[in-house]
């Protein structure tokens, strides 16, 4: 499994060095990255590259770009599922757990209304619902981001800093099958890139 | 109606004032750099030191004020039967009520796409979690024994007792502590990305270390946004029922209660209606001289002074609705002791309370109806200076003049604040500035990249 998540193939295929003769034993790599000037730029190139069948891409930039997420191919996730859960658990756990202790643990007869008085129950169990959905809210997110994540082969792209400023980055993975390390530069060229840099791992 | 507004994304119809959220000739780096300049490169000012030298000797009077309730013991408090809630009481909910505008600015404003809050909300959030942390000292060590409050939270014990949840009480337990807990991870999830890039920006070894370690390896990817922004919508849409969960039940701490003036239905959404009023008062209280001092007039415009301004006067009418309501009830319950109430509420004791309450709350946001007033910052920040006033006001009539004279005369007595509560009230607010001076140092104070999303070139062009 990557950082993503996506089951990873052969890293890079047997003897398909991707940067043959320039040292004994070429570091492997991560992708490419190419840089974009704009967040447009950025998403007609992600949409050509998927067009023409890449999939192991991703896109980087500053701020969330709903477009770029679905150009690449990215359009699910089960977060909300995840919180659906985590409120319904809330719910439960919060309302048997105050009619445990409320009727069956440590029954109090007050002002004779029945051990079961499950509307003075709603407020916790509704507290309790909140919680434990923005536990799940959070926790999942970044779960399924795989954060924390102190190290990534991004952050080794020279200009990589600037993808929190004002700068857009556009990377094919060497996992892709259509993975070809001349034949992807040539093509983020292309398509505008302002630079395009080999990702190590 | 989407296009329309992906084509103006900072213009507004004819229906709004004329500034526009944000000045039109900021980009994506100069957003970056203005904000994160703030944190990282400007020279702490001496204003700065100053605040914080001030609002961190408020806090040490708190502390001495808690120590000393410790060692002593409740008595240290003019709290006494028939008046057993004092004013430590009244501002725990001053204090909860003041959170509420960040939570309403965060989520609520955010889930009705109203794009100006984007500028204030970082700040607001930041001010709802401070004040929060104020509001939960107060019942605690209004407990006596502050060193059992566990007690107050259901877990297994030798004792083999458990809390009664009958009790509105303890749903104010589970009420405050989650609202704190929701409003913590809410503003910590919208600092991850401007963490990220407070840790490409900075310059010092330990700055990066420690903006990287909170940022967690934050990369902007597309895939991780799409996440983040699905999580961030969830959350918006967890804390707006809660927001409003919390003050209703916090409502209930009263309206359950048998006290005359105490027990009324309208109780909920006129404490609702009024927390949001003195929170949004508080924001314009500590954004206008914010703004003015860190240059941040291009991020917060008049638009967003006119806007917390009208929400002010709305909120304002409905409390003011909530204190005809309750002298109508009063009367109309043709109860002799909620008629009793009402007369000693205006005519007894401490009948200056309330219509000085009645002036901040009801007769001052009045004046928010002139355009020229709501353009005038300095008018505006007396309004809310006087605001906030009226709030605390509020609360005293509502727990004091009530307790005091309740339906037995021999019981009646009055109510006297001593040194040491006021002391731990403006220990608190040393409290609350001391966070604040730290968080506009260290910490972003509007949120960059929500900032970025609302440039015009932030749009993807077809």
């Amino acid at each position: 499994m990557d950082s993503d998540g996506r089951k990873l193939e052969q890293p890079i295929a047997a003897g398909h060095d991707p940067l043959p003769g320039h040292r004994r034993h070429a570091p492997p790599l991560y992708g490419v990255m190419a840089e974009f000037e704009s967040p447009t730029d950025l998403v007609a190139a992600a949409r050509q590259v998927y067009h023409l069948g890449y999939r192991r891409i991703n896109g980087y930039s500053p701020y969330p770009i709903e477009e770029l997420s679905e150009a690449i191919g990215f359009t699910h996730t089960s977060l909300p599922l995840i919180v659906f859960i985590g409120g319904v658990l809330g719910m439960l756990g919060g309302f048997f757990m105050q009619y445990w202790i409320e009727v069956i643990d440590y029954p109090i007869n007050v002002g004779g209304k029945p051990y079961n008085s499950w509307p003075a129950f709603i407020p916790i169990t509704f507290e309790t619902t909140v919680l434990s959905a923005a536990f799940a809210a959070v926790l999942g997110m970044l779960i399924l981001n795989k954060l924390p994540q102190p190290y990534h082969p991004v952050f080794n792209v020279p200009n990589f800093a600037f993808a929190t400023r004002d700068r857009f980055f556009l990377a094919i993975e060497a996992n892709d099958p259509k993975f070809d390390h001349a034949n992807v530069i040539e093509l983020l060229k292309s398509l505008g890139a302002m630079e395009v840099n080999d990702v190590e791992v | 109606m989407r296009d329309e507004e992906v084509k103006t994304p900072y213009t507004e119809g004819p229906m709004h004032s004329t500034s526009p959220v944000i000045d039109p000739g900021l980009t994506f780096a100069s957003v970056t750099d203005k904000i994160s300049s703030i944190v990282l490169k400007r020279k702490t000012s001496l204003a700065w030191f100053f605040g914080f030298a001030i609002s961190f000797a408020l806090f040490q009077l708190m502390l001495l004020a808690m120590t000393n309730l410790v060692f002593v013991g409740i008595g240290l408090w003019g709290v006494n039967v028939p008046v057993a809630w004092g004013i430590d009481i009244l501002n725990f909910v001053w204090w909860i009520g003041i959170g509420h505008a960040g939570t309403l600015i965060s989520a609520i404003l955010l889930l009705l796409r109203q794009r100006w809050r984007t500028s204030i909300n970082r700040f607001a959030e930041a001010m709802t979690l401070f004040a929060v942390a104020q509001a939960g000292m107060y019942p605690i060590f209004h407990l006596g024994r502050p060193w059992l409050m566990y007690w107050l939270f259901p877990y297994p014990n030798t004792m083999g007792i458990w809390p009664q949840f009958r009790s509105p009480l303890m749903w104010d337990v589970f009420a405050v502590s989650t609202y704190a807990t929701v409003s913590a991870m809410f503003w910590f999830v919208g600092l991850i990305p401007d963490f990220a890039t407070l840790r490409d920006r900075a310059r010092s070894k330990p700055f990066q270390m420690l903006y990287g370690m909170l940022a967690m390896g934050w990369r902007g990817s597309a895939r991780h946004w799409h996440r983040y922004e699905m999580a961030y919508l969830l959350l918006a849409g967890l804390a707006t029922p809660l927001v409003l969960s919390v003050h209703t039940i916090v409502s209930f701490d009263f309206a359950v209660g048998i006290i005359p003036g105490w027990h009324a239905t309208v109780f909920p959404p006129y404490f609702v209606a009024g927390a949001i009023y003195a929170g949004f008062a508080m924001v314009l209280l500590l954004t206008i001289p914010l703004r003015k001092f860190y240059g941040l007039e291009g991020f917060i415009t008049m638009r967003h002074m006119h806007n917390m301004a009208k929400v002010m006067l709305a909120t304002g009418l409905i409390v003011g609705y909530g204190y005809i309501m309750e002298a109508f009830f009063g009367w109309y319950s043709g109860n002799k002791y909620e008629r009793f109430m009402i007369w000693n509420r205006m005519h007894g004791p401490y009948h200056l309370y309330y219509w000085a309450l009645i002036l901040c709350n009801i007769i001052t946001p009045q004046f928010l109806w002139f355009k020229k007033i709501r353009a005038n910052l300095l008018a505006l920040w007396i309004i809310s200076f006087i605001v906030s006033i009226g709030m605390w006001l509020e609360r005293f009539v509502i727990v004091v003049t009530s307790l005091h004279r309740d339906y037995l005369p021999s019981s009646w007595g009055m109510y006297q604040p001593t040194q040491w509560d006021w002391s731990m009230f403006i220990g608190t607010i040393g409290f609350f500035f001391t966070l604040l001076f730290l968080f506009i140092r260290f910490l972003p104070m509007i949120s960059i990249f929500e900032m970025r999303t609302i440039l015009p070139e932030a749009e993807v062009e077809e």
